[in-house]
C-alpha cells in the first residue's frame, strides 16, 4: 500500500514533468504521458463534473490531443504562430485518493504567458487523475479549473 | 490667466456632421476610422444601439417565470426577464433610487430585484414593489413613476430583440427576409426544441464591425482557417472548401445578409434520403437503437448544423450551429459569445456531438476562433496605420444581381458587408427621430 508521502511524491513528479515538457514545447512527449483513454478537460463552470453533456472550452479524448498537438506544430494558425511562451508554476499539492495504481491530487497553477509584446496570467486549480501502467504513472484525466473560466477569456494558443 | 484648472468639456465640433459620416461610407468600400474614431464609435452606441432593434436572448434561456438573464445593449446593463404571465422584459439594470445595479449574475431564477444599496424592491415587470423606511419621503415617492426602465421587447422564433426606440417598426418588419432564414435554422432542432447555451464568452483588442463583417466572410475560410482544415476528414473538408461552390451571400435588407456555404445544407428537412456522411456513421448507429431510420436521419443531420450563416444586424448571427453575439466594449475593444445550441429532450448522444463539434471550433481553446481572432486583431491594429485609406469591400460587386429579397453575388462575395454598412449609413446619419 502506498503511503499518502509517497503518493505526493510520485504525483508531483509526474506533474512537473508534465508542466516542464508543456512550458518547452514537447508536446509529442506530453501525449506519451497519457493513458490512450484518458480524458483533459477544461471546463467552463467550475463546479462542473459532467464534462461530456456540457459545454466545455476543452473535453479532449486522444485523437483531440493529438489534433491540438498537430495544430501547435503546424505552422498553419496565425494565434500560434509564433507561439506564446508560456511558464507554469505548479504548487499546493493536495493528495485526494491514492491507492496501489491510482493518485488523484489537486495542485494550484499559475501560468504566465507571453506573446507579440503582450503578458498575461491564467491561475487554474488542476485536479489530476493518474494511474499506474507497468512501471509508469500515466494521466488518466486532468481537468483545469481556470479562477475566471466562467468570465471572459483570451484566446489561448498553448496547452493549459 | 490660468487655464489648468478650467474644467476639461468636451469639444462639440469634434462630433462629425451627418454629412461629413455619409462620405465616409461608399457603395463599395468604408473610411478607416470606422474601426479607429471614438467619437463615431459614442455616436454608433446611440444611433444604432439605441435606436434599433438589438438582440438580447433566445426564449431558452429564459424558460420559467423569474428566470432571467443579464446582457447589455450596447454598453448599457440590462435585464431579461420572464415574468408571472409569460411576459418577457427587458429591463435597465439601474436602481431608480441612486442607481446601482439591481442584479450582478448572469442567469438564474428570481421572484423580485432588489436594490443591494438601500433595499428597493422591483417586480418582475420592473415596476416598483417596495423601499425601506418610505416614511421619510411622507407623499413624496411616485412609485408608479420609478420602476426599472422597461424597454419594447419582442421575439420572433424564440430569438427576443429589445429597444430603446418606442417608435421604430415592429420586430417582423425589421427582420424581414431574414424571418424565413431564422425559421430555417430553428430546424437544427430535429423537432425538439431548441436549447441554448452556455456559450464560449471572449474578447478581442478589435472594433465590434470587424466580427460584424466576418459572419459573411466566406473569402477568409481556408486562409485564416487552414488548420482546422487540416483537423477534419477529407469528406468534412471538401465540404468547407466552398469559396469556388455554388453558395451565395444575398442582401436581406436592413442590414442583414445571410452567405450561403453549402446549398444542400439550407433546409435541414429536405432531401434526408441523401447518405450519412462517414464522420456520422457511429453516430447514425448510436441512434438507431431508440429512433426510426427517418428521425436518425433527422437528427444527424441537425447535428452537423445549418450550411449557412445569418447575419441579423447588428449584433446577432445564427451561424452554422450556434448563435454568435457581439458587444462592443470601446472603439477598439469587443466581446463575443458563442453560444452553443442543443436539442432540449434529444438524445445525449446526439447533443454530445453537437457540444464537441462546438468546442473544436470556437472559443478561445477552439481550432477556429483564435485563428479569426488574430486576424481580427491585425486588422484593428493595421488600420492604425494610413488613417486616410479605406476598407475595400467591392469583391463580387460585378457579379451581384437583384432578387426578389435584395441582391445576391458569389459566396466569397462582400455583398454582405455592403449591406450592413449600409444600414450603418442609414442609422448614422437619418435625422433624429
Amino acid at each position: 500500500m502506498m503511503t499518502s508521502d509517497s503518493a505526493l511524491f510520485t504525483a508531483m513528479a509526474v506533474v512537473n514533468l508534465e508542466g516542464d515538457l508543456l512550458d518547452q514545447g514537447e508536446f509529442n512527449a506530453w501525449l506519451d504521458l497519457w493513458q490512450r483513454d484518458g480524458l483533459y478537460v477544461v471546463p467552463i463552470d467550475p463546479a462542473e463534473t459532467d464534462f461530456k453533456n456540457t459545454l466545455n472550452y476543452a473535453c479532449d479524448d486522444h485523437h483531440m490531443r493529438e489534433k491540438r498537438v498537430t495544430r501547435l506544430y503546424s505552422g498553419e494558425s496565425i494565434s500560434t504562430t509564433p507561439r506564446a511562451r508560456t511558464l507554469r508554476t505548479l504548487s499546493r499539492f493536495r493528495v485526494l485518493e491514492a491507492d496501489d495504481n491510482t493518485i488523484v491530487v489537486r495542485g494550484a497553477q499559475s501560468l504566465w504567458e507571453h506573446r507579440k509584446g503582450h503578458s498575461r496570467h491564467y491561475a487554474a486549480d488542476i485536479t489530476w487523475h493518474l494511474r499506474q501502467q507497468g512501471e509508469r504513472w500515466l494521466i488518466q484525466q486532468k481537468v483545469i479549473r481556470l479562477v475566471n473560466s466562467d468570465d471572459v477569456l483570451h484566446s489561448i494558443g498553448y496547452i493549459l | 490667466m490660468q487655464c489648468d484648472h478650467l474644467i476639461n468639456v468636451k469639444n462639440i465640433d469634434t462630433v462629425p456632421a451627418r454629412s461629413e459620416i455619409a462620405a465616409l461610407v461608399k457603395h463599395d468600400r468604408v473610411h478607416t476610422s470606422l474601426y479607429t474614431s471614438n467619437d463615431l464609435f459614442q455616436l454608433e452606441l446611440d444611433r444604432i444601439f439605441g435606436k434599433t432593434w438589438v438582440w438580447v436572448a433566445h426564449a431558452s434561456e429564459i424558460p420559467e417565470t423569474g428566470s432571467f438573464k443579464t446582457t447589455e445593449i450596447g454598453t448599457q446593463p440590462v435585464i431579461v426577464v420572464r415574468d408571472r404571465k409569460g411576459t418577457v422584459h427587458t429591463l435597465l439594470n439601474r436602481c431608480r433610487h441612486r442607481a446601482a445595479t439591481v442584479c450582478e449574475h448572469r442567469s438564474g431564477k428570481t421572484n423580485s430585484f432588489v436594490c443591494p444599496y438601500h433595499g428597493w424592491g422591483y417586480a418582475l415587470d420592473g415596476s416598483l414593489r417596495g423601499v425601506p423606511h418610505p416614511e421619510s419621503y411622507a407623499d413624496q415617492l411616485e412609485k408608479g413613476e420609478l420602476g426599472l426602465v422597461s424597454l419594447r421587447t419582442e421575439q420572433y422564433a424564440g430569438m427576443i430583440f429589445a429597444t430603446f426606440n418606442d417608435q421604430i417598426e415592429p420586430l417582423e418588419d425589421f427582420l424581414g427576409a431574414a424571418k424565413k432564414w431564422m425559421d430555417l435554422f430553428m430546424k437544427q432542432g430535429a423537432g425538439y426544441p431548441i436549447k441554448t447555451g452556455p456559450a464560449h464568452r471572449f474578447r478581442f483588442p478589435g472594433n465590434w464591425k470587424i466580427q460584424l463583417e466576418n459572419t459573411t466572410d466566406g473569402y477568409h475560410f481556408p486562409v485564416v482557417h487552414r488548420s482546422f482544415l487540416s483537423s477534419v476528414d477529407k469528406q468534412t473538408e471538401e465540404m468547407l472548401n466552398f469559396v469556388d461552390g455554388s453558395g451565395y451571400v444575398e442582401d436581406l435588407g436592413n442590414g442583414h445578409s445571410v452567405m450561403v456555404m453549402i446549398p444542400e445544407l439550407v433546409d435541414l428537412e429536405a432531401n434526408l434520403d441523401a447518405p450519412i456522411p462517414e464522420r456520422f456513421s457511429e453516430l447514425a448507429d448510436a441512434l438507431r437503437a431508440e429512433h426510426d431510420e427517418a428521425q436518425v436521419r433527422r437528427i444527424v443531420r441537425a447535428v452537423g448544423g445549418s450550411g449557412f450563416n445569418l447575419n441579423i444586424f447588428p449584433n446577432i448571427a445564427c451561424s452554422m450551429a450556434f448563435f454568435r453575439v457581439l458587444q462592443p466594449v470601446s472603439v477598439s475593444e469587443t466581446e463575443i459569445h458563442h453560444a452553443v445550441i442543443t436539442m432540449d429532450g434529444g438524445p445525449d448522444v446526439a447533443n454530445q456531438a453537437r457540444l464537441r463539434l462546438h468546442e473544436h471550433f470556437q472559443g478561445p481553446m477552439g481550432f477556429g476562433t483564435p485563428d479569426d481572432s488574430e486576424a481580427w486583431e491585425r486588422v484593428q491594429r493595421g488600420a492604425t496605420s494610413g488613417e486616410d485609406l479605406w476598407i475595400m469591400l467591392n469583391r463580387g460587386l460585378a457579379g451581384e444581381y437583384r432578387t426578389d429579397d435584395g441582391l445576391r453575388s458569389d459566396v466569397s462575395a462582400e455583398t454582405g458587408m455592403r449591406a450592413a454598412y449600409r444600414q450603418w449609413k442609414k442609422l448614422m446619419t437619418e435625422n433624429e427621430q
